[in-house]
């Protein structure tokens, strides 16, 4: 058990590593930050000296290991563009996503579920269809088209929903919400909806068909046979089976709902670290676009590890593999 | 279930009536596309950065909206009687700091010396100064190393800081991002501008208040008392901002929505044609171009493949179509508010197809040849479609453009590292003499000069006289020289004009403002009805 652990660690890291030797090779084809960073009337000798001083003329390579060098003591270097430390900004943005991811993460869950159940039972009626067939347009429909018509219908139309921000904020500290005014309420409204509607069609469309075949079983009919309540027999029978699956694949699609708002934030001008990752790309900001790499390698890489923590947890023989 | 709907429909539009309600007549909410990078006055040469900080501190003069200079900090300015290579420049008196202190020649020349300083973007601008003055509490001189007739243009973005306050709060020195450090000048200001920094998060919002103690009360109309800066990135998304009555006024508005915006209750454009010139580069100093078919020559290097491309372009075409009217044909490359310009040289040529064809079979190119286009594509307005119209407008005389289109951070490295054979460049004439032309553009490419002349064109005779610029202060000979280098631009055309930008502001009916052709706005002469 332990070595598995220690093996799955020292994988994970090695990742890690080779995300960011990548993310580094990759740097040198966004474009050239110093002539963002000049102004219109640099030298040619103003270019020559900041490359040389920002360490542009080394090889990736060095310039990675640099980075890791400065990375293990804290230090993620000062934004290009901002002139601010990295690690203070990101510190900044992350609320704004992780607040949005998770409010359009529930609003995909619980409507997701309500109307998968829903369409299972109603499985012919009308409102089911009329609920499948939309469903379509969530999926097929790109992202920031969604954004951009929503802002269309509900702020430009009828002007009840703001089209950008994030209202007004409280600044506990550590933390920035929106969730305690209610200009910040109602700013959540639009993107969370954006972002979360392509996961609610998928979350809908599986708990749907496995609801159909829980609906199938045997251990269904000889419920109904019983005589239990169709309430008791839909909620606590069936969707209690069919959720296995739904939870799998909810916990992997938390890693895309933070990926995706790249666009919702760009779209609704949400201030979280989506925004501040294309800000940095047009400005070839390399210390930011490093930094959120990272951040999110070592998010995907850390819920990839729990699962397969929680695999041996569950289930034995890997325990008994582990230890040979 | 529709009782619950419509409590919650009615919930949310008092909430909205009430944040309009909250926001008073005064507030005047502001969002363009990109955001200040910094509050350091010195450290970006940049247009956001530069249109935010003229809000909270002023140079020693400043550009009104007709592009004239104006005095700001400074009363007067002349060059000395008994030295020509010193500028005199008389200060206001009166004149407070947003933190109290009074504002004197100390401070001017602790300012000026800042802008000079390794790290300053606007170190260009003071390039010849030797030394900075002060000739009592008010009085400033400024010595270069020869005469130097655009000093007073160059200060126009220059601003004037607190010596006293830099000084106590360690901000002496301009930002260095090169080192990783972090100053208390790219957080903090105190200016003596007409609006004092409220708060601000970067990429959210900046809140500005008017300055109670500002010396122009009186003197500029100052009608916003407050004013709230959104950068809002998406364009249809500022758009709907402004229609939804979110924001008041947006600097960016998209071409293909002026209708909508100018056609909407309550809203209106301001237009004026921009300070900004957009044109070709031909490599015409390469022996072979890299990325075209011909071998062991340099198509471009023949003047009259360059005549045979300049008459291909159907300016009013990619005015009408490409632009929706939104531009101003160009025949010269200096945009019209510039010392030098001429409308005789603005003249464009007739679009000419045969004509062109003729030039091209006169070359030895009648089978035409391929060649690469490098363009912008976030850059200038619809630059890229500009460029897909002009593929297919050299497709007529036989040149095969191969199109390039890149984010500027990709496509401006081409023009500096010499790596393009043919591309898009803007330009803009902040000094609004003629001689910022053809130092960045004409100018041999060495260590000082020719920095954005990526056609690797060279001609000493032209060299000579665009030095000499920097230091004629004899205005109707320098004139001259312009006009003869501007001549011989015209015979050389290694760029070709396409247009000049015209700017687009939307904003609600109840403000009103003149455009200013830099897209600098200045709230102080903002008015309200």
């Amino acid at each position: 058990m332990f070595s598995y652990i220690i093996r799955r660690v020292l994988q994970s890291v090695l990742v890690l590593l080779v995300t960011g030797l990548v993310a580094f090779a990759m740097f040198r084809f966004v474009g050239d930050p110093v002539d963002s960073m000049l102004g219109q009337e640099r030298t040619m000798q103003d270019i020559e000296r900041l490359r040389e001083n920002l360490g542009l003329n080394d090889p990736f390579v060095m310039q990675y290991w640099n980075f890791l060098g400065r990375a293990l003591q804290g230090d993620l270097g000062i934004s290009y563009r901002q002139g601010r430390p990295v690690a203070e900004i990101i510190m900044e943005r992350l609320p704004a996503t992780l607040e949005l991811a998770a409010v359009s993460g529930l609003f995909a869950l619980v409507l997701g579920i309500g109307l998968g159940v829903f369409t299972a039972i109603r499985r012919d009626g009308f409102a089911a269809n009329a609920i499948m067939t939309l469903s379509l347009v969530g999926v097929s429909l790109p992202t920031f088209l969604i954004g951009i018509l929503l802002i269309y219908l509900f702020s430009v139309e009828l002007g009840w929903l703001p089209s950008f921000g994030r209202g007004e904020t409280v600044d506990l500290g550590w933390w920035t919400t929106g969730f305690l005014t209610k200009s910040g309420l109602i700013a959540i409204i639009l993107p969370s909806i954006t972002l979360g509607l392509y996961q609610m069609t998928l979350i809908m469309r599986l708990v749907r068909s496995e609801m159909l075949e829980v609906l199938r079983q045997d251990y269904i009919r000889f419920a109904r046979a019983r005589g239990l309540k169709e309430r008791t027999v839909n909620f606590r029978h069936a969707l209690k089976n069919t959720l296995v699956p739904v939870i799998t694949v909810t916990g992997l699609q938390l890693g895309s709902i933070i990926a995706f708002a790249i666009i919702t934030e760009t779209v609704f001008q949400w201030p979280g670290v989506g925004l501040l990752f294309i800000n940095a790309i047009q400005f070839v900001d390399i210390p930011v676009m490093a930094a959120y790499l990272m951040l999110i390698s070592v998010m995907f890489v850390g819920i990839n590890l729990i699962v397969d923590l929680l695999y041996v947890a569950i289930d034995p023989r890997l325990r008994t593999e582990g230890k040979s | 279930m529709t009782i619950r709907y419509a409590a919650f429909a009615t919930a949310l539009l008092a909430t909205t009536a009430l944040t309009t309600a909250a926001a008073s007549a005064e507030t005047l909410r502001w969002a363009r596309a990109a955001e200040a990078l910094t509050l350091d006055p010195h450290s970006q040469n940049e247009g956001p950065t530069t249109t935010l900080m003229h809000q909270i501190y002023e140079p020693l003069i400043v550009r009104n909206h007709a592009g004239e200079m104006e005095p700001a900090l400074a009363l007067d300015w002349a060059p000395s009687a008994d030295n020509p290579n010193v500028w005199v420049f008389n200060l206001r008196e009166g004149v407070t700091f947003h933190g109290g202190q009074d504002f004197t020649a100390a401070d001017a020349v602790f300012s000026l010396n800042r802008a000079m300083s390794e790290a300053s973007n606007f170190k260009e601008l003071l390039s010849g100064v030797i030394e900075v003055r002060a000739v009592g509490d008010y009085t400033v001189e400024i010595e270069t190393d020869g005469p130097n007739p655009l000093m007073p243009n160059n200060l126009t973005n220059i601003m004037m800081m607190d010596e006293g306050w830099s000084t106590e709060n360690d901000a002496v020195d301009v930002q260095d991002y090169a080192a990783g450090e972090d100053t208390f000048s790219a957080r903090n200001t105190n200016g003596t501008g007409p609006y004092v920094l409220t708060s601000r998060e970067a990429d959210v919002r900046t809140v500005l208040t008017a300055f109670d103690g500002y010396w122009g009360i009186g003197t500029f109309p100052l009608a916003a008392s407050e004013i709230v800066f959104t950068p809002i990135q998406n364009p249809a998304t500022r758009v709907a901002a402004l229609l939804s009555g979110e924001v008041d006024f947006i600097q960016d508005v998209p071409v293909q929505d002026l209708d909508r915006v100018a056609n909407a209750d309550g809203l209106g454009l301001a237009t004026a044609p921009q300070n900004r010139v957009i044109f070709f580069g031909l490599n015409v100093g390469a022996d072979d171009l890299t990325l075209d078919d011909v071998e062991g020559a340099n198509p471009l290097a023949d003047p009259l493949v360059r005549q045979a491309m300049d008459i291909a372009i159907n300016r009013e075409a990619i005015q009408q179509v490409v632009m929706r009217g939104q531009s101003a044909p160009a025949g010269v490359i200096s945009p019209p508010p510039v010392n030098g310009w001429t409308a005789e040289l603005d003249m464009y040529p007739a679009y000419d197809v045969a004509a062109a064809n003729a030039l091209m079979e006169e070359a030895g190119y009648g089978d035409g040849f391929t060649i690469q286009l490098d363009c912008p594509n976030d850059r200038y307005v619809n630059d890229e479609a500009i460029c897909q119209a002009a593929v297919a407008m050299f497709a007529q005389i036989g040149i095969t453009v191969n199109l390039s289109a890149l984010p500027r951070a990709q496509h401006f490295p081409l023009i500096a590292n010499g790596e393009t054979d043919f591309y898009l460049l803007g330009w803009g004439v902040p000094t609004y003499d003629a001689e910022y032309v053809f130092n960045f553009l004409y100018h041999t490419r060495n260590d000082g000069r020719g920095s954005w002349n990526g056609t690797g064109f060279s001609n000493p005779e032209m060299d000579e006289m665009i030095v000499s610029l920097s230091s004629n202060t004899d205005l109707v000979s320098r004139n001259q020289t312009i006009a003869d280098l501007f001549a011989l631009a015209e015979e050389e055309l290694i760029y070709l004009p396409i247009h000049n930008q015209i700017l687009n502001w939307g904003i609600t009916d109840a403000w009103q403002t003149l455009v200013d052709a830099d897209d600098s706005v200045k709230f102080k002469y903002f008015t309200m009805e």
